[in-house]
């Protein structure tokens, strides 16, 4: 019988790198990802998959990072705003969003942008109630909602 | 808050599952999607002293169609079975549900057997499962058996699995010509828990209603069943329904919703 345990070794891949490290196992991905990993982009809000602040990319699906275990990614790949960026995927989005200022605080935009790239890579011509929906998850504490889905729109329009 | 200190296993066969949780009986957890588990154990609602994540188990995420229905494996993601072409052809009802349950993020990493396990009674899927009657197959120390979807759901959080028992899948017979689907529900935001919902399933003759079975969620400790072979009757029998209230939700208020969504329901199903 396999032993239950409260520390374990994981291996995966952050933003490209392949990184080892011992967890606790109780230990989410984005405190993980925060505390070890110096990556502070993606944010902790309500740690009970409301706020959608956490959100990170596992194996190519957005998820919360505050519901998921750090154990949980060995042997994934985990991308986090921070890569995503380096990578130019948000490029386009980050303009928009930039243009209409779809941000004022910011501590929604990571996982407002993350959210939105997945939409449009299912629906690159998604209408308002669409993007409304897939942002539905996504709680802007400035309530900059309207400038945030013209960000989108335009993004995927591909005009500002 | 963050999770309560537990011990974690990861078993990658059924079996080892299984023995993991008669070993540890009423102190484990099964963790699969994590989407309602986890935000328990950060809430502190929770404190199980394992859990058991059976997220690798192989196959066990596998959604298979054949001709007499389609298996939806337990650890299936809400987003999987959602863009399943397979899935919206033998279980049309479902992929009217699944927009409904939750966020996009969360139903990336949410379940479809994990969301039947928890059974909380506002949750769209015992629901959908009880309209269509699917069975669940479930395996414990003794091997798999079968339960009834009306014997699943047993009450608040209650189903029929035992502690040393693990939710292998749901089967869903295959729709069939002639049957119609409907969903709806009333929440107070997108993808928030419904506050009265409505799964149906019925044959349509001309126009005219006929073998219904609509399955109603939010209104009670489980989905509750109302058949019936016309318009009129089903009407009749939803009136019988004993409806659960709160101090925000009162009885009265959920049943008005749910006369709203009957007829609504069954509009968008006779067109």
């Amino acid at each position: 019988m396999k032993e239950s345990l409260t520390e374990r070794e994981i291996r995966l891949i952050v933003n490209g790198r392949e990184v080892r490290a011992r967890v606790p196992v109780r230990k989410s991905l984005v405190d993980w990802l925060r505390e070890d990993q110096g990556l502070t982009g993606s944010h902790v809000g309500c740690e009970h998959g409301v706020c959608g602040a956490c959100s990170v990319v596992l194996d190519g699906a957005v998820v919360r990072g505050c519901l998921t275990l750090a154990v949980q990614a060995d042997g994934a790949r985990v991308e986090t705003i921070e890569g995503a960026t380096e990578a130019g995927r948000l490029a386009r989005l980050q303009e928009a969003f930039y243009q209409r200022a779809a941000l004022q605080c910011g501590f929604c935009t990571p996982g407002m942008l993350l959210v939105a790239a997945e939409l449009l890579e299912r629906n690159p011509r998604p209408s308002r109630d669409e993007i409304r929906d897939a942002l539905s998850g996504n709680l802007c504490r400035c309530t900059g909602y309207h400038a945030i889905v013209d960000a989108v729109e335009a993004a995927a329009a591909g005009t500002r | 808050m963050k999770a309560p200190a537990f011990r974690y296993a990861r078993p990658e066969s059924l079996d080892e599952a299984v023995s993991l949780l008669a070993q540890y009986g009423s102190e484990a957890r099964v963790l699969a999607g994590g989407q309602s588990l986890m935000p328990m154990l950060n809430l502190r609602l929770l404190a199980p002293s394992v859990l058991v994540d059976i997220n690798r188990i192989p196959g066990l995420s596998e959604i298979t169609a054949h001709p007499q229905g389609i298996q939806i494996g337990a650890t299936a993601r809400h987003a999987a079975v959602l863009y399943s072409e397979e899935v919206a052809r033998a279980a049309p009802l479902l992929a009217l549900a699944l927009p409904h349950v939750a966020h996009l993020a969360v139903r990336n990493r949410g379940t479809h057997g994990g969301s039947c396990a928890l059974a909380d009674p506002s949750a769209e899927l015992p629901a959908c499962a009880l309209a269509l009657e699917a069975s669940f197959v479930l395996r414990g120390p003794g091997g798999e058996r079968r339960v009834a979807a009306q014997e699943f759901f047993r009450g608040l959080y209650e189903t029929a699995l035992g502690a040393d028992e693990l939710l292998v899948r749901v089967d869903y017979p295959r729709a069939q010509a002639g049957r119609r689907y409907g969903f709806d529900e009333v929440a107070r935001r997108r993808g928030d828990f419904a506050i009265a919902g409505l799964a149906a399933a019925a044959r349509v003759e001309g126009g005219a209603l006929r073998a219904a079975r609509l399955a109603f969620f939010g209104v009670a400790d489980r989905p509750v069943l109302v058949t019936g072979a016309s318009r009129e009757e089903v009407r009749e029998r939803m009136e019988t329904i004993e409806v659960a209230g709160s101090s925000v939700y009162p009885p009265d208020y959920r049943r008005r919703l749910m006369r709203v969504l009957l007829e609504r329901v069954l509009d968008a199903i006779g067109k």
